[in-house]
């Protein structure tokens, strides 16, 4: 069993949090007819089609605005980098290419896709969950110091 | 119009989501992301808050041919399971435990102005421009 880091653990933001996400996906499904996949949607800039390039344009400034908007009513929350430069950009080149092949990210797959019970985004999910925990558990036990 | 401006609306409040929840943190995806050493279950109830009302709002959406503003209900329907969707998760995920982060959060993390998000963001993007140069080449051969 793991050892619970009760002093971190957030429970009601977490939740909320969530539920607001969900609320994001829910309006852009219902609204737009359409599944809030964040690497889908940057993706689909890079071979844009016509007719296909506002609104994906409009969806990545409304999430870039959110923390501008969020300063307006509070304080940012911490986000802490513990990742090197160079780790961070092997990080975001293996998020590009991966989430490319495997169609789809957290939100794609891990958020919209379980909650369309598809098997195929089970997978998808479990897959990059498993090599997340992996990955943090030799960085910060194996070869970490 | 309408579509662009329910786009935005959506990104704003999944940006929103993704503040509040702390999924945003990358120190705090690490934190949930480390099984073995201090736990912080914290991002397993952001996906169970999300789901709860997406299980809602999808099964709202397949009764529906379009969505409430009109436009055509673009429900996926591959369902195989490919070799491809597992390697390119894998590859995603190997990305996501070494930085923290994934595509949604480096967005917001951007807009807030942390300078690692502006690499992290930018290196995704190359990563997935070198994805399409792949794929063009694959499709032409």
């Amino acid at each position: 069993m793991p050892t619970i880091a009760w002093e971190s653990f957030t429970p009601w933001s977490a939740l909320t949090g969530g539920l607001v996400i969900g609320l994001a996906a829910a309006l852009f499904i219902l609204l737009n007819g359409r599944i809030a996949g964040i690497s889908g949607i940057l993706g689909g800039l890079l071979a844009p089609e016509k007719g296909q390039v506002a609104w994906r344009v409009a969806f990545l400034a409304g999430m870039i605005l959110a923390p501008v908007g969020w300063m307006a009513m509070a304080g940012l929350p911490d986000i802490n980098v513990e990742a090197s430069y160079p780790v961070v950009i092997l990080a975001g080149l293996l998020v590009g290419i991966g989430t490319r092949y495997g169609s789809g990210c957290t939100s794609g797959h891990g958020v919209c896709g379980l909650s369309r019970f598809s098997l195929r985004s089970l997978v998808a999910t479990l897959s990059f969950m498993a090599a997340g925990f992996v990955t943090v558990y030799l960085v910060r036990h194996a070869f970490g110091a | 119009m309408k579509y662009t401006l329910s786009s935005f609306v959506a990104g704003l409040v999944f940006g929103l989501g993704l503040l509040l929840s702390g999924m945003a943190n990358p120190e705090k995806v690490l934190g949930f992301l480390d099984l073995t050493g201090a736990w912080d279950p914290s991002l397993a109830l952001v996906m169970a808050g999300a789901i709860i009302v997406g299980v809602i709002a999808f099964a709202i959406a397949r009764q529906r041919h379009v969505s409430f503003l009109g436009f055509d209900m673009r429900l996926p329907s591959g369902d195989d399971i490919s070799t491809r969707l597992i390697i390119g998760s894998v590859m995603f995920g190997i990305g996501w435990g070494l930085a923290g982060f994934c595509p949604g959060p480096g967005v917001v993390a951007l807009g807030a102005g942390e300078p690692k998000a502006v690499v992290f963001v930018a290196s995704m993007i190359a990563g997935m421009a070198l994805f399409q140069v792949i794929e063009q080449r694959r499709q032409s051969a």
